[in-house]
């Protein structure tokens, strides 16, 4: 297989099925965005890729050996915990190089000491930046200024040239045209 | 200190007072502090059966707190929120203050870990608490950035195919039996002082986990030095000095 992930009508959900069937593929170095309305499955559709959704139907195949790197919309618990961003990126093995300016000369402050765009922003990148084949991040715009959508658009184009394969599911239509080489648009399940 | 009789007691307490408040800082991170305390009990309890049965004390109180360690990750489906350690709080300190209450054999040793005197630690507890400690230490080091991972991250721990149970289990075994090991030799509450209070004001002001790991051994240690100098200097018991000391530093640095 050539692709890293490949899908072929896939439904995937936790107790019961969640999204509409779902037919992909993703090489490396691509940008495929997952866009939609609220509710449609994006992020159980990505937690699905993830292995910890329950796939219902349809085929899902990944390359052998793929190392993956998930980012969700939850945050990360650190209020009140003595953790810095340097070792925040540690824990990942995620590099610090290219990290916009207003974040590297505060990587040795306390993450609850940083505004709550910085915290994001760091703790996207950890993921991002993790080393990683596949790369699946859930709403990364959420919290970030003008300036982090533009910084973690040339991030996430850099990361591709390096050769990771990125989904990005984000309600963000501006960002998703601008960043991604191909959306994919989920739609309603039958009946719903 | 300057008496050999108290040098043994002093040091099993100096090696306790090291890797208690380290253990606390990663009870603290997976916000189970309240597993000291059931630990500690369950561990008590442990070792007065064990007196009463004729069997070694503090062979029994660690294998208790290490079985209650082990299994508590059997329910922890249904005893979620802190529930099962509330419980293993309440069933050890029933049980200790039930046999110490009717077995004379079991009443001394049962003041001594609920009073918190250390001076009864002997030359076998003290190279227990050395080797143990160091061992200790070793395994917390191994499972440090695991732990920190799996609470940051938890779904980028699982997505990497890390098993979380080995991890998991393996830190409350440890905190068990490094936790029964400190109640045998400084009792109950003075154990659970050093696991709580250095790791609770070092999370405050550190600047990062490192700098916290090494300001709660600071805390830890100082104010150890500083209550077994003022508890054999006044005959006190320990355990309440200790704790009484933290409080303090605890209230000023807070």
């Amino acid at each position: 297989m050539n692709s890293l992930l490949h899908v072929e009508n896939l439904v995937a959900g936790w107790e019961r099925p969640a999204t509409p069937p779902v037919s992909l593929a993703l090489d490396a170095g691509e940008i495929l965005g997952l866009t939609g309305p609220n509710g449609v499955g994006k992020s159980t559709l990505l937690a699905a890729f993830a292995g910890r959704a329950r796939v219902f139907s349809g085929r899902m195949e990944q390359r052998k050996d793929l190392r993956l790197a998930l980012q969700t919309q939850d945050v990360p618990p650190v209020v009140g915990l003595p953790l810095s961003g340097r070792e925040l990126l540690a824990l990942t093995a995620a590099a610090s190089d290219g990290l916009p300016l207003w974040l590297s000369d505060r990587l040795d402050v306390r993450l609850d000491r940083l505004s709550g765009g910085q915290r994001h922003y760091l703790a996207l990148w950890a993921i991002l930046q993790a080393p990683a084949d596949l790369v699946l991040l859930d709403e990364p715009t959420n919290n970030l200024d003008a300036a982090g959508v533009a910084h973690l658009a040339a991030a996430l184009h850099e990361r591709a040239r390096a050769g990771a394969g990125i989904v990005v599911v984000s309600h963000d239509a501006a960002f998703v045209e601008a960043v991604c080489d191909r959306t994919v648009v989920l739609g309603a399940r039958d009946g719903e | 200190m300057v008496s050999e009789l108290f040098l043994i007691p002093f040091l099993t307490g100096l090696g306790l007072a090291i890797f208690l408040p380290l253990l606390g800082c990663y009870l603290r991170l997976r916000d189970e502090w309240l597993a000291a305390l059931a630990y500690a009990h369950v561990a008590a309890a442990g070792a007065l059966l064990a007196l009463v049965g004729g069997l070694a004390p503090v062979i029994v109180g660690m294998a208790a707190a290490g079985l209650a360690g082990l299994g508590k990750r059997f329910f922890a489906v249904r005893l979620t929120g802190g529930a099962s350690y509330a419980l293993l709080f309440l069933g050890g300190w029933s049980v200790a203050v039930l046999v110490a209450a009717n077995q004379p054999l079991a009443e001394r040793l049962g003041h001594a870990m609920f009073d918190g005197q250390l001076y009864f630690a002997d030359g076998s507890q003290l190279a227990l608490v050395a080797v143990a400690g160091l061992i200790g230490l070793l395994i917390l080091r191994l499972l440090s950035q695991h732990l920190l991972l799996a609470h940051v991250y938890p779904d980028f721990f699982r997505v990497r195919g890390m098993k979380a149970w080995p991890i998991q289990s393996g830190f409350d075994v440890l905190a068990a039996l490094l936790l029964a090991l400190a109640t045998m030799n400084m009792g109950v509450m003075g154990a659970f002082a050093l696991v709580f209070i250095p790791p609770w004001l070092a999370f405050r002001r550190a600047r990062n986990w490192r700098g916290g790991l090494w300001l709660a051994v600071l805390i830890g240690v100082l104010s150890y030095l500083a209550a077994f100098m003022i508890a054999l200097g006044f005959d006190q018991p320990f355990g309440p000095i200790l704790a009484l000391l933290l409080i303090s530093l605890g209230l000023v640095i807070a």
